[in-house]
Protein backbone atom coordinates (compact mmCIF):
# COMPACT_ATOMS: atom_id res chain seq x y z
CA UNK A 1 0.00 0.00 0.00
CA UNK A 2 1.15 3.64 -0.59
CA UNK A 3 -0.27 7.08 -1.07
CA UNK A 4 0.29 9.70 -3.67
CA UNK A 5 0.01 13.80 -3.51
CA UNK A 6 -3.20 13.99 -3.95
CA UNK A 7 -3.95 11.44 -1.29
CA UNK A 8 -1.87 13.24 1.05
CA UNK A 9 -3.67 16.80 0.32
CA UNK A 10 -6.91 15.12 0.72
CA UNK A 11 -5.80 13.24 4.10
CA UNK A 12 -4.62 16.61 5.13
CA UNK A 13 -7.99 18.07 3.94
CA UNK A 14 -10.19 15.56 6.55
CA UNK A 15 -7.89 16.27 9.09
CA UNK A 16 -8.38 20.02 8.88
CA UNK A 17 -4.38 20.19 9.22
CA UNK A 18 -3.03 23.27 6.74
CA UNK A 19 -0.34 21.32 4.37
CA UNK A 20 1.37 23.55 1.98
CA UNK A 21 2.11 22.70 -1.42
CA UNK A 22 6.13 22.25 -0.74
CA UNK A 23 5.94 20.02 2.11
CA UNK A 24 3.37 17.37 0.27
CA UNK A 25 6.48 16.03 -1.44
CA UNK A 26 7.97 15.35 1.77
CA UNK A 27 5.08 14.32 3.64
CA UNK A 28 4.40 11.41 0.58
CA UNK A 29 7.38 10.31 1.29
CA UNK A 30 7.63 9.84 5.08
CA UNK A 31 3.90 8.44 4.90
CA UNK A 32 5.14 5.97 2.45
CA UNK A 33 8.02 4.49 4.36
CA UNK A 34 5.72 4.13 7.61
CA UNK A 35 3.37 2.34 5.33
CA UNK A 36 6.24 0.24 3.76
CA UNK A 37 7.55 -0.72 7.32
CA UNK A 38 4.25 -1.75 8.60
CA UNK A 39 3.61 -3.78 5.42
CA UNK A 40 5.25 -6.50 7.17
CA UNK A 41 2.46 -7.33 8.99
CA UNK A 42 1.16 -8.60 6.20
CA UNK A 43 3.64 -11.54 6.09
CA UNK A 44 1.61 -12.84 9.20
CA UNK A 45 -1.20 -15.38 8.50
CA UNK A 46 -4.42 -14.55 10.11
CA UNK A 47 -6.76 -16.64 8.48
CA UNK A 48 -9.70 -17.80 11.26
CA UNK A 49 -7.99 -15.34 14.13
CA UNK A 50 -10.27 -12.64 15.74
CA UNK A 51 -9.13 -8.99 16.16
CA UNK A 52 -8.20 -8.75 19.57
CA UNK A 53 -10.31 -5.62 21.18
CA UNK A 54 -8.43 -5.94 24.73
CA UNK A 55 -5.22 -8.13 25.71
CA UNK A 56 -7.14 -8.77 29.38
CA UNK A 57 -9.77 -11.37 29.46
CA UNK A 58 -12.47 -8.77 30.35
CA UNK A 59 -16.09 -7.79 29.84
CA UNK A 60 -17.13 -3.80 29.11
CA UNK A 61 -17.63 -1.47 32.01
CA UNK A 62 -20.77 -0.71 31.87
CA UNK A 63 -22.54 2.57 34.24
CA UNK A 64 -25.81 3.12 36.01
CA UNK A 65 -28.69 5.30 34.46
CA UNK A 66 -27.46 7.82 36.97
CA UNK A 67 -27.22 11.69 36.52
CA UNK A 68 -23.86 12.26 38.62
CA UNK A 69 -22.28 14.67 36.32
CA UNK A 70 -22.74 18.04 34.74
CA UNK A 71 -23.95 21.50 35.74
CA UNK A 72 -20.18 22.57 35.15
CA UNK A 73 -20.69 25.18 32.45
CA UNK A 74 -17.66 27.23 33.05
CA UNK A 75 -15.01 24.46 33.18
CA UNK A 76 -16.87 23.62 29.65
CA UNK A 77 -16.45 26.79 28.32
CA UNK A 78 -12.68 27.60 30.37
CA UNK A 79 -10.62 26.78 27.11
CA UNK A 80 -13.06 28.12 24.71
CA UNK A 81 -11.39 31.47 22.29
CA UNK A 82 -14.55 33.16 22.33
CA UNK A 83 -17.98 32.26 24.60
CA UNK A 84 -21.38 34.55 24.74
CA UNK A 85 -23.71 33.66 27.43
CA UNK A 86 -23.14 30.31 28.13
CA UNK A 87 -22.59 29.58 24.68
CA UNK A 88 -19.49 28.24 22.73
CA UNK A 89 -18.73 31.01 19.65
CA UNK A 90 -17.58 29.80 16.15
CA UNK A 91 -17.52 31.37 12.76
CA UNK A 92 -20.64 31.31 10.95
CA UNK A 93 -21.49 27.84 9.82
CA UNK A 94 -24.38 27.00 7.13
CA UNK A 95 -25.31 24.28 5.09
CA UNK B 1 -38.03 -6.21 -3.81
CA UNK B 2 -41.54 -6.12 -4.43
CA UNK B 3 -43.32 -4.16 -6.92
CA UNK B 4 -46.55 -2.11 -5.59
CA UNK B 5 -50.01 -1.75 -7.20
CA UNK B 6 -50.74 0.44 -9.58
CA UNK B 7 -52.71 2.46 -8.07
CA UNK B 8 -49.54 3.87 -6.34
CA UNK B 9 -48.02 5.16 -9.41
CA UNK B 10 -46.89 8.70 -9.90
CA UNK B 11 -48.53 9.62 -13.33
CA UNK B 12 -45.96 11.53 -15.33
CA UNK B 13 -46.07 13.14 -19.15
CA UNK B 14 -44.21 10.09 -20.38
CA UNK B 15 -45.80 7.33 -18.37
CA UNK B 16 -46.22 5.53 -14.56
CA UNK B 17 -43.15 5.79 -12.32
CA UNK B 18 -42.71 4.22 -9.05
CA UNK B 19 -41.57 5.89 -6.58
CA UNK B 20 -39.07 3.45 -3.82
CA UNK B 21 -38.35 4.60 0.01
CA UNK B 22 -36.30 4.07 2.43
CA UNK B 23 -35.85 5.46 6.07
CA UNK B 24 -33.06 5.81 8.90
CA UNK B 25 -34.97 6.95 12.10
CA UNK B 26 -32.83 8.40 15.07
CA UNK B 27 -34.94 7.95 18.39
CA UNK B 28 -33.39 9.30 21.73
CA UNK B 29 -33.17 6.86 23.79
CA UNK B 30 -35.28 7.32 27.40
CA UNK B 31 -32.54 7.44 29.78
CA UNK B 32 -31.77 10.12 32.59
CA UNK B 33 -28.36 10.01 31.82
CA UNK B 34 -26.18 10.20 28.26
CA UNK B 35 -24.88 7.18 26.36
CA UNK B 36 -21.58 7.59 27.51
CA UNK B 37 -21.52 9.80 30.22
CA UNK B 38 -23.21 10.87 33.54
CA UNK B 39 -24.66 14.41 32.41
CA UNK B 40 -28.50 14.50 31.90
CA UNK B 41 -30.01 13.73 28.67
CA UNK B 42 -33.49 15.78 29.77
CA UNK B 43 -34.29 17.84 26.99
CA UNK B 44 -33.63 21.71 27.44
CA UNK B 45 -31.82 23.40 30.43
CA UNK B 46 -29.44 26.03 30.20
CA UNK B 47 -26.77 26.53 27.67
CA UNK B 48 -24.17 24.04 28.42
CA UNK B 49 -25.40 22.35 31.65
CA UNK B 50 -26.16 19.10 30.81
CA UNK B 51 -22.87 18.64 29.74
CA UNK B 52 -19.66 16.37 31.64
CA UNK B 53 -16.11 16.26 30.50
CA UNK B 54 -16.18 13.68 28.86
CA UNK B 55 -18.93 15.30 25.88
CA UNK B 56 -16.71 18.06 25.52
CA UNK B 57 -14.16 15.90 24.57
CA UNK B 58 -12.01 16.96 27.03
CA UNK B 59 -8.50 15.26 26.51
CA UNK B 60 -7.86 12.03 28.33
CA UNK B 61 -11.70 11.86 29.47
CA UNK B 62 -13.10 8.02 28.58
CA UNK B 63 -16.71 6.75 27.44
CA UNK B 64 -18.51 4.56 30.12
CA UNK B 65 -21.59 2.92 28.46
CA UNK B 66 -24.52 3.87 29.97
CA UNK B 67 -26.75 0.05 30.77
CA UNK B 68 -30.08 1.69 30.24
CA UNK B 69 -29.22 2.39 27.16
CA UNK B 70 -28.40 -1.33 26.05
CA UNK B 71 -31.43 -2.40 27.57
CA UNK B 72 -33.52 -0.12 25.87
CA UNK B 73 -31.73 -1.05 22.55
CA UNK B 74 -32.15 -5.11 23.13
CA UNK B 75 -35.72 -4.32 24.15
CA UNK B 76 -36.88 -2.03 20.71
CA UNK B 77 -35.10 -4.69 18.60
CA UNK B 78 -37.38 -7.46 20.08
CA UNK B 79 -40.20 -5.32 19.65
CA UNK B 80 -39.29 -5.05 16.28
CA UNK B 81 -39.11 -8.72 15.80
CA UNK B 82 -35.09 -8.68 15.14
CA UNK B 83 -32.18 -10.62 15.64
CA UNK B 84 -30.11 -9.54 18.59
CA UNK B 85 -26.40 -9.40 18.42
CA UNK B 86 -25.04 -10.98 21.92
CA UNK B 87 -21.74 -9.28 20.88
CA UNK B 88 -21.45 -5.94 19.38
CA UNK B 89 -18.69 -3.09 18.40
CA UNK B 90 -18.06 0.87 18.56
CA UNK B 91 -16.70 2.54 16.05
CA UNK B 92 -15.27 6.21 15.38
CA UNK B 93 -17.26 7.86 13.33
CA UNK B 94 -15.36 11.24 11.66
CA UNK B 95 -16.59 14.01 10.35
CA UNK B 96 -15.42 17.87 11.44
CA UNK B 97 -18.90 20.07 12.50
CA UNK B 98 -18.37 22.52 15.40
CA UNK B 99 -21.16 20.82 17.29
CA UNK B 100 -18.95 17.58 17.49
CA UNK B 101 -16.29 18.31 20.29
CA UNK B 102 -15.01 14.73 19.66
CA UNK B 103 -14.47 14.86 16.13
CA UNK B 104 -15.99 11.55 15.25
CA UNK B 105 -19.50 9.97 16.39
CA UNK B 106 -19.23 6.83 18.65
CA UNK B 107 -21.62 4.98 16.33
CA UNK B 108 -21.59 1.33 15.48
CA UNK B 109 -20.88 0.30 11.58
CA UNK B 110 -20.34 -3.51 10.92
CA UNK B 111 -21.50 -4.92 13.85
CA UNK B 112 -24.99 -3.33 15.38
CA UNK B 113 -26.30 -4.57 18.47
CA UNK B 114 -29.66 -5.00 16.75
CA UNK B 115 -29.87 -7.18 13.41
CA UNK B 116 -32.68 -7.66 10.53
CA UNK B 117 -35.89 -7.42 12.29
CA UNK B 118 -39.79 -6.30 10.45
CA UNK B 119 -42.57 -4.48 11.01
CA UNK B 120 -46.07 -4.65 9.73
CA UNK B 121 -47.56 -1.84 8.76
CA UNK B 122 -51.54 -0.93 8.48
CA UNK B 123 -51.36 1.38 5.76
CA UNK B 124 -55.81 1.38 5.53
CA UNK B 125 -58.38 -0.39 6.86
CA UNK B 126 -57.78 -2.69 3.75
CA UNK B 127 -54.23 -2.76 3.26
CA UNK B 128 -51.22 -4.28 5.27
CA UNK B 129 -47.64 -4.31 4.45
CA UNK B 130 -44.51 -5.15 5.88
CA UNK B 131 -41.58 -2.97 6.43
CA UNK B 132 -38.25 -5.19 6.80
CA UNK B 133 -35.74 -3.61 9.29
CA UNK B 134 -31.76 -3.90 8.30
CA UNK B 135 -30.58 -2.62 11.21
CA UNK B 136 -30.54 -1.36 14.68
CA UNK B 137 -27.71 0.93 16.33
CA UNK B 138 -26.68 2.77 19.08
CA UNK B 139 -24.77 6.30 18.49
CA UNK B 140 -24.36 9.85 20.19
CA UNK B 141 -26.35 12.73 19.29
CA UNK B 142 -24.23 15.43 18.45
CA UNK B 143 -24.95 19.32 19.87
CA UNK B 144 -26.78 22.09 18.20
CA UNK B 145 -25.31 24.98 16.70
CA UNK B 146 -27.71 28.35 16.69
CA UNK B 147 -27.01 30.03 13.24
CA UNK B 148 -29.58 32.78 13.84
CA UNK B 149 -28.08 34.35 17.42
CA UNK B 150 -25.87 36.57 14.99
CA UNK B 151 -24.86 37.51 11.23
CA UNK B 152 -21.13 35.82 11.53
CA UNK B 153 -20.88 33.58 14.00
CA UNK B 154 -22.68 30.06 14.79
CA UNK B 155 -23.34 29.55 18.97
CA UNK B 156 -23.19 25.98 20.00
CA UNK B 157 -24.77 24.34 22.76
CA UNK B 158 -23.60 20.76 23.60
CA UNK B 159 -26.48 19.53 25.83
CA UNK B 160 -27.16 16.79 23.39
CA UNK B 161 -23.86 16.43 22.55
CA UNK B 162 -23.49 12.47 23.81
CA UNK B 163 -27.19 12.00 24.16
CA UNK B 164 -28.05 8.25 23.40
CA UNK B 165 -30.02 7.64 20.18
CA UNK B 166 -30.98 4.57 18.10
CA UNK B 167 -30.98 4.60 14.68
CA UNK B 168 -33.63 2.46 13.44
CA UNK B 169 -32.48 1.36 9.34
CA UNK B 170 -35.61 0.35 6.91
CA UNK B 171 -35.55 -1.60 3.96
CA UNK B 172 -36.58 0.24 0.66
CA UNK B 173 -39.48 -1.51 1.21
CA UNK B 174 -41.90 1.68 0.89
CA UNK B 175 -44.00 2.48 -2.53
CA UNK B 176 -45.46 6.05 -1.46
CA UNK B 177 -45.87 8.72 0.72
CA UNK B 178 -49.05 6.86 3.01
CA UNK B 179 -46.80 4.03 3.71
CA UNK B 180 -43.79 5.97 4.87
CA UNK B 181 -46.35 8.33 6.92
CA UNK B 182 -48.01 4.93 8.46
CA UNK B 183 -44.58 3.18 8.62
CA UNK B 184 -43.56 6.04 10.76
CA UNK B 185 -46.39 6.21 12.81
CA UNK B 186 -46.07 2.49 13.64
CA UNK B 187 -42.55 2.63 14.36
CA UNK B 188 -43.32 5.43 16.94
CA UNK B 189 -46.30 3.73 18.32
CA UNK B 190 -44.38 0.39 19.21
CA UNK B 191 -41.24 2.66 20.49
CA UNK B 192 -43.86 4.32 22.92
CA UNK B 193 -45.37 1.00 23.86
CA UNK B 194 -41.96 -0.46 24.57
CA UNK B 195 -40.97 2.94 26.55
CA UNK B 196 -37.54 2.86 24.80
CA UNK B 197 -38.52 6.60 22.85
CA UNK B 198 -40.99 9.03 23.74
CA UNK B 199 -41.64 9.18 20.05
CA UNK B 200 -41.75 13.49 20.66
CA UNK B 201 -41.46 15.04 16.95
CA UNK B 202 -41.53 18.30 18.15
CA UNK B 203 -38.88 17.95 20.29
CA UNK B 204 -36.70 15.83 18.12
CA UNK B 205 -36.58 12.71 20.26
CA UNK B 206 -37.61 11.27 16.86
CA UNK B 207 -36.49 11.97 13.34
CA UNK B 208 -36.75 11.08 10.05
CA UNK B 209 -33.98 10.77 7.18
CA UNK B 210 -35.89 9.47 4.26
CA UNK B 211 -34.23 7.99 0.62
CA UNK B 212 -36.14 8.60 -2.05
CA UNK B 213 -36.07 7.40 -5.62
CA UNK B 214 -37.94 6.60 -8.85
CA UNK B 215 -38.04 4.05 -11.49
CA UNK B 216 -40.30 2.80 -14.19
CA UNK B 217 -42.88 -0.21 -12.26
CA UNK B 218 -40.71 -3.06 -11.84
CA UNK B 219 -37.74 -1.78 -13.35
CA UNK B 220 -34.32 -1.39 -12.18
CA UNK B 221 -33.52 1.23 -9.13
CA UNK B 222 -32.84 4.86 -9.63
CA UNK B 223 -30.24 6.98 -7.80
CA UNK B 224 -31.86 7.95 -4.34
CA UNK B 225 -31.57 11.13 -2.36
CA UNK B 226 -31.63 11.69 1.00
CA UNK B 227 -34.16 14.03 2.60
CA UNK B 228 -32.31 14.89 6.22
CA UNK B 229 -33.87 15.59 9.21
CA UNK B 230 -37.38 15.87 8.48
CA UNK B 231 -39.45 16.13 12.22
CA UNK B 232 -43.09 15.15 11.68
CA UNK B 233 -45.14 12.68 9.74
CA UNK B 234 -47.04 15.24 7.47
CA UNK B 235 -43.85 16.57 6.23
CA UNK B 236 -42.58 13.35 5.42
CA UNK B 237 -45.36 12.66 3.38
CA UNK B 238 -45.08 15.91 1.63
CA UNK B 239 -41.55 15.84 1.57
CA UNK B 240 -41.49 12.47 -0.20
CA UNK B 241 -44.47 13.52 -3.00
CA UNK B 242 -42.34 16.80 -3.93
CA UNK B 243 -38.95 14.96 -4.11
CA UNK B 244 -40.34 12.14 -6.15
CA UNK B 245 -42.05 14.61 -8.66
CA UNK B 246 -38.73 16.67 -8.60
CA UNK B 247 -37.00 13.20 -9.38
CA UNK B 248 -39.33 12.57 -12.30
CA UNK B 249 -39.15 16.23 -13.97
CA UNK B 250 -35.51 15.51 -14.34
CA UNK B 251 -35.41 12.19 -15.64
CA UNK B 252 -38.91 13.26 -18.37
CA UNK B 253 -36.39 16.10 -19.21
CA UNK B 254 -33.76 13.14 -20.75
CA UNK B 255 -31.45 14.62 -17.49
CA UNK B 256 -29.64 12.34 -14.35
CA UNK B 257 -30.25 12.23 -10.32
CA UNK B 258 -27.24 12.86 -8.54
CA UNK B 259 -27.07 10.95 -5.47
CA UNK B 260 -26.99 13.60 -2.71
CA UNK B 261 -28.32 15.05 0.58
CA UNK B 262 -31.30 17.33 0.78
CA UNK B 263 -33.30 19.53 2.74
CA UNK B 264 -37.16 19.33 2.86
CA UNK B 265 -38.27 23.57 3.03
CA UNK B 266 -41.86 23.09 4.52
CA UNK B 267 -42.60 26.90 3.88
CA UNK B 268 -41.45 26.15 -0.19
CA UNK B 269 -42.69 23.24 -0.33
CA UNK B 270 -39.81 22.09 -2.02
CA UNK B 271 -36.28 20.12 -1.06
CA UNK B 272 -33.08 21.38 -1.80
CA UNK B 273 -29.33 20.18 -1.71
CA UNK B 274 -27.61 20.30 1.24
CA UNK B 275 -23.95 20.30 -0.21
CA UNK B 276 -24.13 19.52 -3.18
CA UNK B 277 -20.40 20.86 -4.54
CA UNK B 278 -18.63 19.15 -1.33
CA UNK B 279 -16.55 15.90 -2.07
CA UNK B 280 -18.65 12.68 -0.66
CA UNK B 281 -18.24 12.07 2.52
CA UNK B 282 -15.26 9.69 4.11
CA UNK B 283 -15.55 9.18 7.69
CA UNK B 284 -13.28 6.68 7.58
CA UNK B 285 -15.01 4.06 10.36
CA UNK B 286 -12.66 2.34 12.69
CA UNK B 287 -12.87 0.46 16.15
CA UNK B 288 -13.15 2.97 19.03
CA UNK B 289 -9.96 2.15 21.05
CA UNK B 290 -11.75 3.39 23.75
CA UNK B 291 -14.49 0.61 24.29
CA UNK B 292 -14.41 -3.36 24.35
CA UNK B 293 -16.99 -5.01 22.39
CA UNK B 294 -20.54 -4.60 23.77
CA UNK B 295 -21.74 -8.17 24.91
CA UNK B 296 -24.21 -9.91 26.96
CA UNK B 297 -25.48 -13.01 27.29
CA UNK B 298 -28.55 -14.79 25.71
CA UNK B 299 -30.65 -14.90 29.18
CA UNK B 300 -30.20 -11.84 29.90
CA UNK B 301 -32.13 -11.22 26.13
CA UNK B 302 -34.84 -13.97 27.35
CA UNK B 303 -35.52 -12.00 30.71
CA UNK B 304 -36.14 -8.51 28.63
CA UNK B 305 -38.27 -10.48 26.31
CA UNK B 306 -40.33 -11.64 29.18
CA UNK B 307 -40.62 -8.41 30.96
CA UNK B 308 -42.49 -6.69 27.42
CA UNK B 309 -45.39 -5.22 27.84
CA UNK B 310 -48.05 -6.72 25.13
CA UNK B 311 -47.30 -4.97 21.61
CA UNK B 312 -49.45 -3.22 19.55
CA UNK B 313 -50.10 -6.01 17.07
CA UNK B 314 -51.11 -8.59 19.40
CA UNK B 315 -52.93 -6.32 21.81
CA UNK B 316 -55.30 -5.42 18.14
CA UNK B 317 -55.08 -9.09 17.54
CA UNK B 318 -56.51 -9.86 21.35
CA UNK B 319 -59.46 -7.18 20.66
CA UNK B 320 -60.40 -8.37 17.81
CA UNK B 321 -60.27 -12.13 19.35
CA UNK B 322 -61.85 -11.83 22.50
CA UNK B 323 -63.96 -8.38 22.21
CA UNK B 324 -64.92 -9.05 18.69
CA UNK B 325 -64.16 -5.59 17.56
CA UNK B 326 -63.52 -4.44 13.91
CA UNK B 327 -60.29 -4.44 12.88
CA UNK B 328 -60.39 -1.03 12.16
CA UNK B 329 -61.81 -0.06 15.60
CA UNK B 330 -58.97 -2.59 17.15
CA UNK B 331 -56.35 -0.77 14.94
CA UNK B 332 -57.05 2.58 16.63
CA UNK B 333 -57.63 1.45 19.98
CA UNK B 334 -53.71 0.19 20.11
CA UNK B 335 -52.41 3.31 18.38
CA UNK B 336 -51.45 4.67 22.17
CA UNK B 337 -51.11 2.29 25.21
CA UNK B 338 -53.06 4.96 27.00
CA UNK B 339 -56.33 4.62 24.79
CA UNK B 340 -56.00 0.74 24.83
CA UNK B 341 -55.71 0.46 28.69
CA UNK B 342 -58.78 3.35 28.99
CA UNK B 343 -61.14 1.31 26.23
CA UNK B 344 -60.45 -2.15 28.39
CA UNK B 345 -61.03 -0.60 31.57
CA UNK B 346 -64.53 0.91 30.31
CA UNK B 347 -65.16 -2.54 28.22
CA UNK B 348 -64.73 -4.32 31.51
CA UNK B 349 -67.92 -6.38 31.93
CA UNK B 350 -69.70 -4.55 29.38
CA UNK B 351 -70.85 -4.47 25.88
CA UNK B 352 -67.40 -3.93 24.41
CA UNK B 353 -68.48 -2.86 20.86
CA UNK B 354 -70.66 -0.29 22.29
CA UNK B 355 -67.80 0.85 24.25
CA UNK B 356 -65.33 0.39 21.48
CA UNK B 357 -68.25 3.09 19.38
CA UNK B 358 -68.20 5.46 22.49
CA UNK B 359 -64.45 5.10 23.25
CA UNK B 360 -63.63 5.95 19.72
CA UNK B 361 -66.59 8.16 18.62
CA UNK B 362 -67.52 9.73 21.35
CA UNK B 363 -64.40 10.34 23.44
CA UNK B 364 -61.23 10.29 21.18
CA UNK B 365 -63.46 13.01 18.64
CA UNK B 366 -64.17 15.51 21.89
CA UNK B 367 -59.77 15.03 22.92
CA UNK B 368 -58.81 16.03 19.22
CA UNK B 369 -61.34 18.48 19.48
CA UNK B 370 -59.34 20.16 22.27
CA UNK B 371 -56.30 18.79 21.33
CA UNK B 372 -56.25 16.87 24.54
CA UNK B 373 -54.68 13.16 24.93
CA UNK B 374 -56.82 10.33 26.64
CA UNK B 375 -54.42 10.88 30.07
CA UNK B 376 -56.12 14.62 29.95
CA UNK B 377 -59.57 13.28 29.63
CA UNK B 378 -61.72 15.15 31.80
CA UNK B 379 -64.29 11.98 31.80
CA UNK B 380 -62.95 8.81 33.36
CA UNK B 381 -63.24 5.18 31.85
CA UNK B 382 -65.38 4.18 35.10
CA UNK B 383 -67.36 7.14 34.43
CA UNK B 384 -68.11 6.26 30.67
CA UNK B 385 -68.48 3.15 31.38
CA UNK B 386 -71.56 4.31 34.09
CA UNK B 387 -72.70 6.15 30.91
CA UNK B 388 -72.57 2.65 28.89
CA UNK B 389 -74.52 0.68 31.76
CA UNK B 390 -77.29 3.56 31.83
CA UNK B 391 -77.69 2.77 28.26
CA UNK B 392 -77.87 -1.04 28.39
CA UNK B 393 -80.27 -1.45 30.94
CA UNK B 394 -82.68 1.49 28.86
CA UNK B 395 -82.36 3.70 31.70
CA UNK B 396 -81.35 6.70 29.31
CA UNK B 397 -82.07 6.81 25.47
CA UNK B 398 -78.37 6.90 22.76
CA UNK B 399 -79.51 10.65 22.42
CA UNK B 400 -79.63 11.46 25.91
CA UNK B 401 -76.38 9.53 26.61
CA UNK B 402 -74.60 12.00 24.32
CA UNK B 403 -75.76 15.10 26.54
CA UNK B 404 -74.79 13.28 29.80
CA UNK B 405 -71.57 13.21 28.26
CA UNK B 406 -71.64 16.72 27.04
CA UNK B 407 -72.64 17.02 31.37
CA UNK B 408 -69.50 15.02 32.65
CA UNK B 409 -66.92 16.26 30.21
CA UNK B 410 -67.76 19.94 31.05
CA UNK B 411 -68.61 19.64 34.62
CA UNK B 412 -67.46 15.79 35.83
CA UNK B 413 -69.86 14.44 38.60
CA UNK B 414 -71.30 11.09 38.72
CA UNK B 415 -73.06 10.04 35.93
CA UNK B 416 -75.89 7.75 37.58
CA UNK B 417 -76.62 10.75 39.95
CA UNK B 418 -76.90 13.26 36.90
CA UNK B 419 -79.34 11.49 35.22
CA UNK B 420 -81.31 10.98 38.26
CA UNK B 421 -81.02 14.51 39.91
CA UNK B 422 -81.62 16.23 36.27
CA UNK B 423 -84.63 14.08 35.31
CA UNK B 424 -83.03 12.46 32.47
CA UNK B 425 -84.28 9.38 32.68
CA UNK B 426 -85.91 7.59 29.42
CA UNK B 427 -89.89 7.32 29.77
CA UNK B 428 -90.94 3.72 28.86
CA UNK B 429 -94.18 4.35 30.51
CA UNK B 430 -96.09 3.62 27.09
CA UNK B 431 -99.40 5.50 28.67
CA UNK B 432 -97.14 9.10 28.70
CA UNK B 433 -95.83 8.09 25.40
CA UNK B 434 -99.15 7.70 23.92
CA UNK B 435 -100.47 10.50 25.22
CA UNK B 436 -97.77 12.65 23.60
CA UNK B 437 -98.29 10.46 20.31
CA UNK B 438 -102.20 11.36 20.68
CA UNK B 439 -100.84 15.20 21.21
CA UNK B 440 -99.18 15.69 18.02
CA UNK B 441 -101.33 13.40 15.75
CA UNK B 442 -104.47 15.45 16.74
CA UNK B 443 -102.51 18.64 16.49
CA UNK B 444 -101.13 17.94 12.87
CA UNK B 445 -104.20 16.25 10.71
CA UNK B 446 -102.77 17.36 7.36
CA UNK B 447 -99.09 15.95 8.13
CA UNK B 448 -100.99 12.67 9.06
CA UNK B 449 -102.88 12.73 5.35
CA UNK B 450 -99.40 13.21 3.91
CA UNK B 451 -97.89 10.51 5.70
CA UNK B 452 -100.40 7.79 4.46
CA UNK B 453 -98.97 8.98 0.88
CA UNK B 454 -95.54 9.02 2.48
CA UNK B 455 -94.42 6.73 5.01
CA UNK B 456 -90.55 8.23 5.42
CA UNK B 457 -92.83 11.44 7.28
CA UNK B 458 -92.69 9.32 9.68
CA UNK B 459 -88.88 10.70 10.94
CA UNK B 460 -90.81 13.80 11.55
CA UNK B 461 -93.64 13.02 13.79
CA UNK B 462 -91.20 11.09 15.63
CA UNK B 463 -89.01 14.21 15.81
CA UNK B 464 -92.29 15.70 17.39
CA UNK B 465 -92.61 13.45 20.25
CA UNK B 466 -89.17 13.66 21.44
CA UNK B 467 -89.69 17.46 21.60
CA UNK B 468 -92.37 17.10 23.76
CA UNK B 469 -90.98 14.51 25.63
CA UNK B 470 -87.37 16.60 26.17
CA UNK B 471 -86.31 13.86 24.33
CA UNK B 472 -86.68 11.36 27.25
CA UNK B 473 -89.19 8.94 25.67
CA UNK B 474 -87.61 5.81 24.50
CA UNK B 475 -87.56 5.70 20.45
CA UNK B 476 -88.24 2.47 20.16
CA UNK B 477 -91.43 2.68 21.73
CA UNK B 478 -92.51 6.31 19.62
CA UNK B 479 -91.77 4.52 16.47
CA UNK B 480 -94.11 1.88 16.95
CA UNK B 481 -96.83 3.85 18.61
CA UNK B 482 -96.67 5.72 15.52
CA UNK B 483 -96.79 3.49 12.90
CA UNK B 484 -99.55 1.98 14.95
CA UNK B 485 -101.80 4.74 14.98
CA UNK B 486 -100.52 6.27 11.90
CA UNK B 487 -101.13 2.36 10.25
CA UNK B 488 -97.67 2.76 7.95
Amino acid sequence: MSVDPAVVRRIAHLARIAVEDKEVERLNGEINAILAFVEALGSVDIAGVEPIASVLPMQMKKRADVVDDGGIVDDILANAPAREENYFVVPKVVE
Amino acid sequence: MSQSAPSKYIKGATGDWEVVIGMEIHAQVTSRAKLFSGASAEYGGAPNDHVSLVDAAMPGMLPVINEECVRQAIRTGLGLEAQINLRSIFDRKNYFYPDLPQGYQISQYKHPIVGEGAVIVDVSPSERITVGIERLHLEQDAGKSLHDLSATESHVDLNRSGVALMEIVSRPDMRSSDEARAYVSKLRTILRYIGSCDGNMEQGSLRADVNVSVRRPGGPLGTRCEIKNVNSIRFIGQAIEVEARRQIAILEDGGKIDQETRLFDPGKGETRSMRSKEEAHDYRYFPDPDLLPLEFDQDYVNTLRAQLPELPDAKRARFIASYGLPPYDAGVLVMERASADFFEETAKGRDAKLAANWVINELFGRLNKEGLDVAQSPVSASALGAIIDLISSDVISGKIAKDLFEIVWSEGGDPTEIVESRGLKQVTDTGAIEAAVDAVIAANPDKVAQAKEKPTMLGWFVGQVMKQTGGKANPQAVNELLRRKLGV
